[in-house]
């Protein structure tokens, strides 16, 4: 018991202390190929800190559905969280057909800050809403094929044993090493997708034409706005976790494998800080295109194993 | 170090996809380009090193991988254009289908009365969903060029089937069509700056009409 206790805690410790560190990271490897000195990697813990002390501004024609949408926004991706393994930290909760739960509970959290957005009544978060609800329907499919594959590959359906198919390493000798290879890679475009990076949508700009989640939190606030940061945060080393799971060969110890977890999603960070380096972000028209086409990628991987 | 026959047929299927998607001409004819020069790869790889792959290696990779692309990019230069605009069937939809074809094509070469030797190879499947990703672009794009790339990626599905039959095939059949194909393209080429002087487009649709 004592035991599932500290796993729960050390879990969540994880999550909340290394989650803004990420996004840090992500702005720094950007500054730094642009040349620039850019912020340092704490920023985020920064503005969220200074997001909670200060004063919310409501407007009068909201109603509570915007006040829920970021506590919703913030405590789902917690509750997901609880489903999915750290490398070699067992996930805290796990249960047949928790990859399920996963996906909705992610999709719960976007349903409810699209609502918060609508509930304004801007039509300016109104489109961003529908530019979100569009692009997250087709990114949804991409995610469910890619655990198909994986549930087909290591026969079950919790997620904990599905990201980690063998006993590690299997990703590069194995009879499905190649579906997996593709399923890592497809859910590398979703973690981008899903987390509004560069390709899809770019985090840093504020013009009417290229957003798509930022619109949708124009009107928050203070700690609201915190809690909004705080939980993409949450979402984007979630995701990470994803990947990372199918990507790092285990050793079996599980301190070095917990270390070589977090020295991973701080490559991946880096990553993604290149990524948005060498592209521009897509067209609204073509993010469909690619979104679709990532699905593709996961569904070959499941043509590969199945035949 | 296992031999990645397997792993350059996915990546050819993978680039199949890739050109299907994809709608600027020089992404496209880049993507055609790396398919040739991976498949030039497949013959030594599959027969061991001996005169007759090596010919065929060195053919292919010299046609497929460097003279064609070379003619394309050139023909796409002078007619000055970058993209497909609007093909029959639209980028989302020619995915799909070729999703579809895919596994057909998977579904169907495990059907097919094969030597035991070719069982579960991914050479027959490989070789059936190239051949039908060809055809689609075939069909669906306006574009001559892009037809002549569809042309392409067809004839690389038939060089994989050929390659299961290298040794049952002599030399000249291979060449002959290699030949074939590159005297294609410059016809391709010559019509294409025809059609574009003619209308100043290279829209195949306006040679649906016989008088204007």
């Amino acid at each position: 018991m004592t035991e599932t206790i500290s796993t729960f805690f050390i879990h969540l410790l994880l999550l909340f202390g290394l989650s803004p560190l990420l996004a840090g990271v992500i702005a720094r490897t950007k500054a730094l190929v642009a040349g620039r000195q850019g912020p340092p990697v704490t920023q985020l813990y920064r503005d969220i800190w200074k997001l909670f002390r200060k004063e919310m501004v409501i407007s009068e024609t909201t109603t509570w559905v915007f006040r829920a949408g970021p506590l919703v926004g913030f405590a789902v991706p917690i509750l997901a969280a609880l489903l999915v393994p750290f490398g070699a930290m067992h996930a805290p909760l796990s249960f047949t057909g928790d990859a399920i739960l996963f996906v909705y509970l992610l999709a719960l959290a976007r349903f409810f800050t699209i609502l918060a957005a609508l509930d304004t009544g801007s039509s300016f978060e109104g489109m961003g809403a529908a530019r979100e609800a569009t692009f997250s329907a087709l990114a949804e499919p991409a995610i469910f094929v890619a655990f198909i594959v994986l549930a087909h590959t290591s026969g079950s359906l919790t997620l904990s044993s599905m990201l980690r198919p063998g006993p590690g390493g299997e990703l590069f000798h194995g009879p499905s090493s190649m579906s997996l290879l593709l399923v890592s890679f497809s859910l590398f475009i979703i973690l981008l997708a899903e987390n509004c990076r560069i390709p899809f949508d770019d985090p840093n700009t504020h013009l009417e034409l290229t957003m798509i989640h930022e619109v949708m939190v124009l009107d928050h606030s203070g700690p609201d706005l915190g809690l909004i940061l705080y939980g993409a945060a949450l979402k984007l080393l979630l995701s990470s976790a994803l990947v990372l799971n199918l990507v790092l060969p285990s050793s079996g110890n599980d301190l070095v494998d917990t270390l070589v977890f977090i020295a991973g999603l701080l490559l991946l960070a880096v990553c993604i800080g290149l990524v948005e380096s060498a592209m521009a972000r897509l067209r609204l028209i073509r993010i469909p295109q690619l979104l679709v086409g990532t699905t593709m990628l996961s569904f070959f991987a499941l043509l590969l194993i199945v035949r | 170090m296992p031999i990645p026959i397997n792993e350059i047929l996915v990546a050819v299927i993978l680039l199949n996809f890739f050109i299907l998607g994809t709608s600027r001409l020089g992404t496209c004819i880049m993507a055609v380009a790396s398919q040739g020069i991976l498949l030039a790869l497949l013959p030594p790889l599959v027969h061991g090193v001996n005169g007759h792959s090596v010919l065929l290696s060195v053919g292919a990779l010299s046609i497929k991988g460097v003279v064609i692309p070379w003619l394309l990019f050139r023909a796409i230069r002078r007619v000055r254009i970058r993209r497909e605009v609007e093909p029959r069937i639209g980028y989302i939809a020619s995915l799909l289908l070729s999703a579809l074809i895919t596994t057909a094509a998977f579904l169907f070469a495990d059907r097919l009365p094969l030597l035991p030797l070719h069982i579960h190879s991914f050479f027959i499947p490989v070789a059936l969903s190239t051949l039908g990703a060809g055809f689609l672009l075939l069909i669906t794009r306006r574009k001559a060029i892009t037809q002549v790339l569809g042309y392409l990626v067809f004839e690389n599905g038939i060089f994989i089937f050929g390659i299961l039959l290298v040794e049952a095939m002599p030399l000249m059949v291979e060449a002959g069509v290699l030949l074939d194909m590159l005297v294609a393209i410059f016809v391709m080429g010559i019509v294409m700056n025809h059609i574009n002087r003619e209308f100043s487009t290279i829209n195949t649709e306006h040679l649906s009409l016989l008088k204007e």
